[in-house]
């Protein structure tokens, strides 16, 4: 089966630093995948080279069998991609910037499709508006919009949905998901782990320019994320308990439980150590504590 | 909906039938939208040197040994430098633009060639030079109308698609290269604005030093000026066939490079 995207050893080094360092990755067509990492990991930059825009030093990536470089004119043909920067032409009004965004696919009357666009984005009362006339979350919306004005089998969308309201983000991502309904690809970037979590089926992680992990999101949840999570404010944590802080903000730290038999034993040892407790709770299990779980296991 | 409308319609959908007519529409549509700033405002710029420069200069200076007008002689080299101008602001500030507003990733997420992207954007700043350079034409006739009777208009069209075409070019090299405004202007006013000023616009070379003569032979734009205005008066500095070898040879360069620049992605895919 052909796969949508195809990544093979990967790499690409800017000075001194190794943004992505020997990659290899699947993404079956029909998945919503999720590609997670701090800031650094290189994320956009393998984002950059699955566009276009960024050259690998070595590797190879394919969209559905297309070689982004040999044959990247039906590569790019087949991939939209909402990029992470807020930019816009503010020249043109949005109806304007999305035709013309059709027309560089070389797609002609595409009005019906950019209506449901612009009606799925919630941006048909600003059809006629200039794109220097929009809040930061429209021209987000119309970063978004522009992804989908060829109908590409393969989006992208990194980091969609920052400075985008609650609202408008739940109508955007129903949108996305009908997308993949209907058979789109979709490879998602974001900070809002809890967004990877409810829509992504595989993740892959990445950090310093390598994937340390990738699985279906239920695994990772499964291998990396204590079943019980508490969130504890204390002065300190018994030195015994050390390795099982997956976080900690000041004097709040938030420890990764088995079970419940391991929080009478936290207790304990707090006692042990006379260690006063602030205040306890305990929280459920999510993809932020994989997610810390792992970027703290690969140091 | 009107005729008119259907027309308009027609001709948007006809030009956004291949994605690099798209561009081309949408560079031409960019300086429209503006075009106080990149058509009315030029036009009456080179107007006010005609106006200037021919009052002060017209008793003083004796060109082509007064077979013709000192305001006549300024009127084709004031339209060429309009036009050459105008191709150069056209392609750089638009490069420019979308590279520090980063909107330049729209054209290169779709699938256009290296030579779709660069043909779009020097054409657009062709067409914005000329319509320049017709206006200038237009408008100083009413002060020189004796330059209306041109003697060759084929070398004239032919200076003049050459003349925008290099400075069209220069400009994306320009825009491509420069990472901020700054850049840009002083590649502007260190480059372009020297060479033309100093290309013949405001006299005929001979009325110059030894040196000076010779340093302007080696001003590519010297010739584009030059070539230009033998088509109006069948007089010129040098051969015109001289002029038309070294703008042909110097576009062919510059076109040749340019195209290099954009197949490689030069400052524009990392």
């Amino acid at each position: 089966m052909t796969q949508a995207v195809e990544i093979e050893s990967l790499a690409r080094r800017f000075g001194d630093v190794d943004a992505l360092a020997g990659v290899d990755l699947t993404v079956a067509p029909g998945e919503f995948f999720g590609l997670l990492g701090p800031n650094g990991a290189g994320k956009t930059t393998l984002i950059s080279i699955l566009a276009g825009l960024t050259r690998a030093d070595r590797g190879r990536v394919r969209i559905l069998g297309h070689d982004v470089v040999d044959d990247y004119r039906v590569a790019r043909r087949l991939l939209g991609v909402v990029p992470q920067e807020l930019v816009f032409d503010p020249f043109f009004t949005v109806r304007e910037t999305l035709t013309i965004q059709s027309g560089y696919f070389g797609i002609r009357g595409n009005d019906d499709w950019i209506d449901e666009i612009l009606h799925h984005l919630d941006l048909t009362s600003k059809a006629d508006a200039n794109m220097r006339a929009l809040s930061g979350g429209m021209k987000r919306r119309v970063l978004v919009g522009q992804a989908l004005v060829h109908k590409p089998p393969l989006i992208v969308l990194d980091e969609p949905t920052a400075g985008v309201d609650v609202e408008l983000r739940q109508s955007l991502w129903a949108f996305i998901r009908k997308l993949n309904a209907d058979g789109h690809t979709i490879i998602l970037t974001t900070h809002y782990l809890e967004e990877a979590e409810a829509l992504c089926g595989r993740i892959a992680m990445m950090k310093a320019g390598r994937i340390v992990a990738l699985d279906t999101t239920r695994n990772l949840l499964a291998r990396f994320a204590a079943a019980l999570t508490v969130r504890v404010d204390v002065a300190r944590v018994p030195e015994d308990w050390r390795e099982r802080v997956v976080r900690e903000s000041g004097s709040v730290r938030y420890l990764g439980l088995a079970d419940y038999s391991e929080l009478e034993q936290l207790l304990a040892a707090l006692r042990r150590d006379g260690i006063a407790i602030g205040e306890l709770a305990l929280t459920d299990t999510d993809l932020e504590h994989a997610f810390l779980n792992i970027m703290g296991s690969t140091a | 909906m009107s005729v008119q409308e259907r027309r308009a319609g027609r001709f948007v959908r006809s030009m956004m039938a291949r994605g690099w007519t798209t561009l081309l529409y949408k560079e031409l549509l960019r300086f429209w939208k503006v075009s106080f700033q990149t058509i009315a405002a030029p036009i009456l710029t080179a107007v006010l040197y005609l106006l200037i420069f021919a009052h002060v200069l017209s008793t003083r200076v004796s060109v082509y040994g007064d077979r013709v007008s000192y305001a006549e002689f300024l009127v084709p080299g004031l339209v060429m430098m309009s036009v050459l101008q105008n191709s150069f602001a056209n392609t750089s500030s638009s490069l420019i633009q979308s590279k520090i507003t980063g909107n330049l990733i729209f054209v290169l997420l779709p699938p256009l060639t290296p030579a779709e992207l660069y043909f779009a954007y020097v054409l657009a700043a062709m067409v914005r030079g000329i319509v320049v350079g017709c206006g200038v034409f237009v408008v100083t006739l009413a002060f020189a109308p004796g330059v209306a009777a041109v003697v060759h208009p084929l070398w004239v069209l032919a200076f003049l698609l050459l003349g925008s075409l290099i400075l069209a070019t220069l400009g994306v090299i320009a825009g491509i290269w420069a990472d901020k405004f700054d850049q840009l202007a002083a590649f502007q006013n260190f480059i372009i604005v020297p060479l033309t000023f100093l290309s013949g616009v405001f006299y005929s070379i001979h009325s110059l030093p030894d040196f000076w003569q010779r340093a302007s032979h080696v001003n590519p734009f010297f010739y584009m000026i030059d070539g230009f205005r033998y088509g109006f008066f069948g007089l010129s500095d040098v051969d015109p066939q001289a002029s038309l070898a070294v703008v042909v040879g110097f576009a062919v360069v510059l076109v040749a490079l340019t195209l290099n620049l954009f197949s490689r992605g030069w400052k524009l895919r990392h």
